[in-house]
């Protein structure tokens, strides 16, 4: 095991680590509800995932297998960047499979291939409080999650379907966790939410520049805030992957030139790399090979 | 009168001062479901720290406020779990603003704004809402079409009906009213009073009304208090209290409102 | 066909060359040390120790010299160091009443107990520049030491002691039991918070954002009636009682600026009339952070004097919350990162709305 000169396993000091950890625990105790931790400066910029390093610091053991992902993808230079530091500081194996990792650090996306038993998400949170935006004062938001006073968040969906004639949220969209507490997914797209509902992997936040810790546990339900007659419903394209032709993953657009040429392909890099590695393509070029 | 029925609200022993200035001293009244009561007096006479400490919004230093919750009868409101109190002042109470930008939410529409408390107690078919929140709008003499605009697009005679619309959506049994009329043209002061007096006796909801403005007592309440620095000097029926006033503070309210008029 | 960007870490090894090439400037110019940006930009090393919180002049001169002279930076460099550093214990609390001064001045008496001691300071310069300095040249030493440089008189009463003598600031005494202050380094700020919290957020907030909300009070938005009634920067000497000892040790000096202001109050229901204060503290020279925290402090104190929070140098939340450069400045730039995700719902949404708008 060859780690940093001059740091601690893992960067963060024992004894941090275990304050990190209480705070996990009551995090995982009361689902969905933000624990104030005593986050610590961290070598990379708050707002850079602070929040996730830690948690992903006080939880990693010599024998995890780590994967970073931003994005959905293992190569944009903030999750390299990650991976790195880890690797540095820890010297544990890092992987870009998704079924090969014990750990996986996200930023925006959950992957597209359904987590198991054993594995733990942990998502780099920049604002966790849901509220936020309707109450700016953290004394009155905190008191309307004990009261469970959530009637507001109901009041900007309702607004959204008025003005727009469906629910406009399109990512950081609201959820209730184990019926109790209404939680901010973090920034991924909606597209991701039923992948939180009864996830079998553990679901870890951290929020590093607003000191906060929160938590989903095993096969908690995740429900995403509707009304009964406009149901949540997710994003579809209809275009496929151009790579590996998937129509059921979250596509990102790519703009190929400046004369409004356009495609599709994966967000989840690894998803589409084994798509393509079982012999997966496109449908058109499917047919050029056949023809 | 009342004999026999409960009060819906029992104000005893009530003080409360700010540092060494007392604003309200052993305030005692009862309030009957349905029955409108005006405090009257001026600035600084302590009747807008009575509301305030009666809704819910100030704890008074002393006394109790009972108020007669629909499963459980009279309790005292400061005695309640902040949850309980929260949860009486947005279903069984309403709180209408002198100025209605402070009750409204300015970001969201008309429909929003109606809608919220219906929200906040659980309602979740937007259909259902909307046409609640329409029917609401009609019945506070406002435009269901504009049910989409912000309150900002209303004139304030109109965002003050929207302010009411808004505390009734719940059918509250008591309205708490700071000054409603005083930050209106006159002329659109008696349109909105004419409203109140209509809505009141239509819903049969009871209301405590702060106001300066004797003539708006005189149309509204039944009953009223009179107060002047932080004492009740005069109480009893509004006829009897406006054309028989007893107290010299009273009587001079009375022939000064005369005089400018 | 296409191939999605690949070569982040190629990318990043790059960048960590140029930036490396880029720090250093050409080769025929002398490499900076460290003793020269200790010595020479001082004022620049106070900055980044006093909101860094790491009383270490080589240090914060490294950080000055990798960050290129960009102070945040510095001062983010700094507090990463810090964070991971042992605590051996607390020391003693610091007493200004005895400082080594090489700087007093107050804006309330004309004269007092040790006079006025204007030190090294840019207030009188004229500002114009010098084009002397843009030659190299030697200190100055054909000529008489300047005078401040006689040790000064010791015994300088602090001016709010002597107010306070006469019974006419708030006194200053300990929470009942003197309770520890608590640590923002290590337990996250919970609302209110109190004084001790507030100025230790303070002490480490970014001096612009300070300056601006202390000036905005003195515009109007939380009147406040400030007064300098006396700042002060020079050395004191750092205790700390070993447990085994039983007795304060000196262990250092270190040099600090601190900012008393007075602040009218018109009294309350259970206070008389009489001054108030606002205080600042800095290590280093750092006057004008120390004079625009003690503006601040004396308006955050406005509900525990039962006045109006209507301003935002009055809002606990907003300034607390806002002050950090560090966790400022991450979140601003974090908006580099990718947020392709995020950007590819929105913009099938805005399809969506106006698709719908053409029907």
């Amino acid at each position: 095991m060859t780690t940093a000169a001059g740091y601690n396993f893992g960067y963060l000091d024992e004894q941090t680590k275990r304050m990190i950890r209480r705070a996990l625990l009551k995090a995982v105790a009361i689902p969905g509800y933000q624990v104030p931790f005593g986050s610590r400066e961290m070598p990379l910029p708050y707002g850079w995932g602070t929040g996730g390093i830690q948690v992903t610091a006080a939880v990693i053991g010599a024998e995890d297998v780590l994967k970073v992902i931003d994005q959905g993808s293992d190569d944009t230079t903030n999750a390299v960047n990650i991976r790195r530091f880890f690797a540095r500081v820890t010297g544990v194996r890092t992987t870009e499979r998704t079924t090969e990792a014990t750990l996986i650090q996200t930023r925006h996306r959950i992957p597209e291939t359904p987590l198991k038993d054993g594995q733990i998400l942990i998502y780099q949170v920049p604002i966790p409080e849901m509220l936020r935006w309707l109450e700016p004062r953290e004394a009155e938001t905190r008191t309307m999650h004990a009261l469970a006073e959530y009637g507001l968040m109901h009041v900007r969906l309702y607004e959204d379907i008025a003005q727009h004639g469906h629910i406009a949220a399109t990512y950081d969209y609201p959820v209730v966790v184990n019926e109790r507490y209404l939680m901010r997914p973090s920034p991924i797209p909606k597209f991701d939410n039923p992948k939180m509902h009864r996830s079998p992997a553990l679901q870890l936040f951290g929020a590093g520049r607003e000191k906060r810790i929160y938590a989903v546990p095993p096969y908690t339900a995740v429900r995403s805030l509707d009304f009964e007659d406009h149901p949540f419903e997710v994003q579809r394209w209809d275009a496929c992957c151009a790579l590996c032709g998937s129509r059921d993953s979250f596509l990102d657009e790519v703009i190929t030139d400046d004369r409004g040429g356009r495609m599709f392909t994966c967000s989840d890099s690894d998803y589409c790399r084994n798509r393509r590695e079982a012999g997966h393509a496109p449908a058109v070029t499917a047919s050029e090979v056949s023809a | 009168m009342n004999a026999g029925e409960q009060p819906l609200l029992r104000v005893a022993g009530l003080n409360r001062s700010y540092g060494s200035r007392v604003a309200c001293a052993d305030i005692a009244f009862e309030l009957y479901p349905g029955e409108i009561l005006a405090v009257v007096g001026e600035s600084g006479s302590g009747k807008t720290t009575l509301l305030n400490c009666i809704a819910g919004r100030l704890r008074p230093d002393r006394g109790s406020v009972e108020y007669d919750i629909r499963d459980s009868g009279l309790r005292d409101i400061w005695q309640l779990a902040e949850a309980e109190r929260r949860m009486l002042a947005r279903t069984d109470w309403g709180y209408v603003q002198q100025n209605p930008r402070d009750g409204l939410r300015a970001a969201v529409s008309a429909g929003a704004n109606i809608g919220e408390r219906l929200m906040l107690v659980g309602a979740r078919h937007y259909g259902a809402i909307r046409e609640q929140s329409a029917g609401w709008m009609a019945r506070v003499e406002l435009d269901a079409e504009r049910i989409d605009e912000l309150p900002t697009a209303f004139s304030g005679g109109m965002q003050q009906r929207l302010n009411i619309a808004r505390n009734l959506v719940t059918h509250p049994r008591l309205v708490f009213m700071d000054e409603p009329t005083a930050s209106l043209d006159v002329s659109v002061q008696a349109r909105l009073l004419d409203l109140l007096r209509n809505l009141s006796a239509e819903l049969q909801v009871a209301a405590v009304i702060v106001t300066h403005d004797l003539a708006v007592a005189r149309l509204l309440a039944q009953r009223m208090l009179v107060m002047r620095g932080g004492v009740v000097v005069e109480d009893g029926l509004t006829d009897q209290v406006l054309d028989d006033p007893q107290h010299p503070y009273t009587q001079l309210l009375v022939t000064s409102v005369l005089r400018a008029a | 066909m296409y191939v999605a960007v690949k070569g982040g870490e190629q990318a990043i090894e790059q960048s960590w060359r140029l930036l490396d090439e880029t720090r250093r400037g050409t080769n025929s110019v002398p490499e900076l040390t460290l003793q020269q940006i200790e010595q020479q930009l001082g004022l620049a090393v106070d900055r980044v120790m006093t909101e860094g919180s790491l009383y270490d002049r080589e240090l914060a001169a490294l950080a000055i010299k990798q960050a290129q002279g960009d102070l945040p930076e510095a001062i983010f460099l700094l507090r990463a160091y810090r964070t991971t550093l042992p605590r051996f214990g607390a020391t003693q609390a610091i007493d200004t009443a005895h400082m080594t001064l090489k700087r007093r001045i107050s804006a309330t008496f004309k004269d007092l107990p040790g006079g006025q001691v204007l030190g090294a300071t840019y207030d009188y310069t004229q500002r114009l520049l010098d084009f002397e300095l843009a030659r190299p040249r030697r200190r100055k030493t054909d000529r008489a030491p300047a005078e401040t440089s006689a040790p000064l008189n010791t015994a300088m009463p602090r001016v709010t002691d002597l107010l306070g003598d006469e019974g006419l600031i708030e006194s200053e005494t300990p929470l009942p039991g003197d309770p520890e202050p608590r640590d923002l380094t290590r337990e996250p700020i919970s609302f209110p918070a109190d004084r001790a919290t507030r100025l230790q957020n303070l002490a480490r907030g970014d001096e612009g954002f300070l300056l601006a909300l202390g000036y905005s009070t003195q515009r109007g938005y939380a009147n406040s009636h400030p007064f300098a009634a006396e700042i002060r920067h020079g050395m004191l000497a750092v205790e700390i009682e070993p447990e085994e000892l039983g007795f304060a040790i000196a262990i250092g000096e270190i040099d600090v600026t601190e900012c008393q202001m007075v602040n009218q109050f018109h009294g309350s229901a259970t206070e008389p009339p009489q001054f108030t204060r606002g205080y600042g503290l800095t290590f280093g020279n750092c006057e004008r952070k120390a004079m625009a925290m003690a503006l601040v402090d004396r308006s955050l104190r406005a509900d525990e004097l039962g006045e109006t929070a209507a301003s935002p140098a009055q809002m606990q939340e907003f300034v607390l919350y806002h002050s950090d450069s560090v966790e400022a400045s991450g979140f601003v730039q974090h908006l580099k990162l990718p947020h392709y995700v995020d950007f590819q719902s929105e913009l099938e949404l805005v399809r969506k709305l106006r698709r719908e708008r053409a029907q």
